[in-house]
């Protein structure tokens, strides 16, 4: 099966990501040779096969809904790039009417 | 005498309880060898003395790693210390404000976490040439890589530049490193220790483990690091044995299987040499040789390139420059703040894994792609089960060859991406594996390269791994 076509400024955008002329090349040449290489899984008749979520054969597993102490709020701050008024600063995310 | 640096956890835990010397000597000489040997390897992104020593001064004795110092990889947060994964992103903007899991559980053993271990960027490489801080040299031969994404775990402990080390393996990065440098590197069952703390790369394969001068001291590490965590669901609630008894029993009557798969071309000669003569050996101490066949191995690296991308590029989402580490000035707005924040901070390599994870994982292409990753994983686990029912272990090499130079295969990341062909399955199918020093190679410029052998085990069976590894060592 022939790769599909990925535009990689396209899929940038949409993992936030924006990158200059020269990446958006080396990338775009680098992930399609990957993207090549990868169609070999096609070689492989998986229909009657149970796809693996991840190793440990654990599901579901929830802890107890119950209070415990968390970190201050003080230490999230601290580590925050711009705060005022102990909350957190970003942009303006409402437009005016 | 050789110095403290040199010695293993089981000489200095000796040392300690006889009283001959406190943990603060073994700070000191730390210190002391480290802080000219660190400049020519590059194995520390940062590293608090000070601290240690308040620890060393208060450090109970009589719990099993009393008055130890360890090495930390710089993607496991440390209470009040950079955490750094080697990314622009969180250099100089984060300090951690909480302790991993596993430290909480090294602390409570009486170990002390001391300095921070070069990586790949957010553990996403093989050489440790993907970090944004700095080099990282072989401590064997420093014109070449100690191997990644825990590379500075492995550089300093071959260096004796630290005593032990904690890596984390996705998809090799305890193993190969430990192999590339002549150190031993255990990466435990999926499940068997708490990711709690541990900077998410691909959450359904990423492990945290120990990498030491000795089979002993994995095992010593391993007892303090195992077990269930309410902070991590995917720990799990099962016993945890003294990895430490039997290590001694010797091979005599295991079947060790040798997957012929792992042996196919691409395997530098000389590295398959010293692996075939690293069985021959076990054969010889009355292990029973079986060959074995592995049948989805070629597909192994193409589905791990789905999955752990796939994964990495859901994870990496935290990285928005709101709540913490790089903020860009002046964005247009939210997705600009987004954009630019993330594009001046994530390095090459990372980019790259983000887009091609997310391009897998998007409408239209995540059945093509995620999808058929997912039930390949199923063969390859199964590969595994089968092979566990007819042997106790699986012998490989770790890397198809030794320690390359540096920048040998840096603008063809699919080449680098196929040198993971023997370490990548068991991170598919969750199973433990060792890297442990089987001998070296000529460089053919006057160095010897040290090449491993990989002990695979069925999952949750670390105590036959390393009591495989500890005949190899001693044989």
């Amino acid at each position: 099966m022939a790769t599909d076509h990925i535009d990689v400024n396209y899929v940038a955008n949409l993992a936030r990501l924006e990158l200059t002329a020269e990446e958006s090349t080396t990338f775009q040449r680098q992930i399609e040779d990957i993207l090549g290489y990868i169609d070999k899984l096609n070689e492989l008749d998986t229909s009657d096969i149970e796809p693996t979520a991840h190793a440990a054969p654990v599901f579901d597993r929830v802890r107890e809904d119950e209070v415990r102490p968390s970190l201050e709020r003080d230490a999230f701050l601290n580590i925050a790039p711009e705060t005022v008024n102990d909350q957190l600063r970003v942009p303006k995310v409402i437009e005016e009417m | 005498m050789s110095s403290l640096s040199s010695l293993t956890i089981t000489a200095l835990r000796a040392k300690l309880t006889a009283g001959e010397i406190s943990p603060t000597d073994i700070i000191d000489d730390l210190e002391n060898s480290n802080l000219e040997k660190d400049e020519a390897i590059g194995g520390y992104n940062s590293i608090d003395f000070e601290a240690a020593r308040v620890m060393a001064a208060n450090a109970d004795l009589t719990l099993p790693l009393g008055g130890i110092p360890i090495a930390i990889k710089d993607n496991i947060n440390v209470n009040g210390e950079p955490c750094t994964c080697a990314s622009q992103f969180l250099v100089d903007s984060y300090i951690a404000p909480y302790d991993a899991t596993v430290i909480t559980k090294l602390k409570a053993a009486g170990a002390i976490p001391l300095g921070r271990a070069n990586l790949d960027e957010f553990a996403m490489g093989s050489t440790t040439g993907n970090s944004s801080i700095k080099r990282t040299n072989n401590p064997k031969d420093l014109d070449r890589v100690p191997g990644g994404s825990s590379g500075g775990s492995a550089a300093v402990v071959a260096a004796d530049t630290a005593i032990a080390a904690l890596g984390s393996d996705t998809g090799g990065s305890i193993r190969q490193p430990a192999s590339h440098c002549g150190v031993v590197g255990l990466k435990p069952s999926y499940g068997r220790v708490s990711r709690f703390g541990l900077v998410a790369f691909a959450s359904s394969l990423d492990q945290i483990g120990p990498i030491t001068k000795s089979v002993d001291d994995a095992a010593l590490m391993l007892n303090a690091l195992s077990g269930n965590d309410k902070m991590d669901s995917t720990s799990l609630e099962v016993d945890v044995p003294d990895f430490t008894v039997n290590i001694d029993q010797g091979v005599a009557g295991l079947k060790l299987g040798i997957p012929k798969e792992y042996f196919a071309a691409g395997i530098d000669p000389q590295v398959r040499k010293v692996v075939e003569a690293s069985i021959e050996k076990l054969k010889n101490a009355g292990a029973e040789i079986v060959d074995i066949s592995l049948p989805h191995t070629e597909y192994a690296v193409a589905t791990y390139y789905i999955i752990a991308p796939a994964e990495a590029s859901s994870n990496l989402s935290r990285f928005d420059g709101i709540r913490y580490g790089n903020r860009a000035e002046n964005p247009e707005n939210l997705i600009d703040l987004y954009r630019k924040s993330r594009s001046a901070g994530f390095g090459s390599e990372v980019k790259r894994r983000i887009i091609l994870g997310t391009y897998c994982l998007s409408s239209g292409y995540d059945h093509k792609y995620y999808d058929k990753a997912q039930r390949v994983r199923t063969l390859i686990r199964e590969d595994f089960n089968q092979a566990f029912e007819k042997v106790d272990a699986i012998l490989s090499p770790v890397c198809p060859t030794a320690a390359p130079k540096h920048g040998e295969n840096s603008d063809d990341p699919l080449k680098e991406y196929l040198a993971d062909i023997c370490t990548i399955a068991a991170n598919l199918a969750g199973i433990p594996g060792i890297s442990v020093p089987a001998g070296t190679v000529d460089s053919g410029n006057n160095t010897q390269l040290p090449v491993g052998l990989q002990i695979l085990g069925a999952h949750l069976d670390e105590k036959t791994i390393l009591r495989v590894a500890k005949a190899v060592e001693i044989l």
